[in-house]
């Protein structure tokens, strides 16, 4: 099977709607087909990638921490919007220090977080086979 | 609804409420599925939990035998070895054992 180039894009915060979970969810059973795989967080979906989430108070599963499992799943691309981070007076220090480790290089930790600008993220997003938006 | 030892399980024998595990709940499942839970089965058990305490997921299987080889070393880390532990695959068999639910993306 041909590999193709997906990219998720993340444009909802990570709770009050279910579009954060499912898409993450999709994610993980994509990457059992092992294909290209890549994510983007834009809009206010960049606060589903902020550090110290905390669901208690609402009764729903804590799910950010799952993000810290993408290195696993060799998805290692995880485009955040630059604009999209500073309309919401954060930067990269917010959020959290995912990484994975590169097989080709001695299993040495990368992050996998890359802020990019909005104008690289489309032509990124011109180079993918599929996206998906959610 | 059927139960083991009074917790709730689903058509396919998972727990339904994760918080009802416990060891006893284990070995009636493994006894069940005719197997004898050994010190190795328990490090497999024990890894998917705290796995599952971290990352709020229950691994793939391809997932699951990288971490436990990287963990435990390559003679534990592989499939083969996983499958003679738990014949019915270490994924949807050792998560049910451990409490957890069905991993994603395990048909």
């Amino acid at each position: 099977m041909a590999t193709k180039k997906f990219m998720y894009l993340n444009r909802r915060s990570s709770f009050g709607t279910v579009y954060a979970i499912e898409s993450l969810e999709v994610v993980l059973i994509a990457a059992a087909f092992e294909q290209d795989v890549s994510l983007a967080f834009i809009d206010d979906g960049v606060y589903q990638i902020v550090e110290g989430q905390n669901a208690d108070g609402i009764g729903m599963k804590n799910f950010s921490k799952t993000f810290h499992a993408l290195g696993d799943y060799d998805i290692n691309k995880l485009y955040v919007s630059a604009e999209s981070l500073e309309e919401r007076g954060l930067n990269v220090d917010d959020l959290m220090p995912l990484a994975y480790e590169d097989e080709d290089d001695d299993w040495a930790e990368k992050p996998s977080i890359k802020v990019v600008s909005n104008a690289q993220l489309s032509k990124i997003m011109s180079e993918q086979d599929v996206c998906l938006s959610f | 609804m059927a139960d083991i030892l009074g917790a709730e399980v689903d058509e396919e024998g998972f727990l339904v409420d994760l918080s009802d595990w416990t060891k006893e709940i284990a070995e009636q499942m493994a006894k069940d599925d005719d197997v004898d839970l050994s010190d190795e089965h328990w490090d497999v058990i024990n890894f998917l939990r705290d796995y599952f305490e971290e990352y709020q997921i229950a691994p793939a299987v391809r997932v699951l035998t990288k971490a436990i080889a990287k963990r435990m070393g390559k003679d534990k880390g592989n499939s083969k070895y996983l499958y003679t532990l738990f014949p019915y695959g270490p994924g949807k068999q050792g998560c049910r054992f451990a409490g957890l639910p069905k991993p994603t993306g395990c048909i």
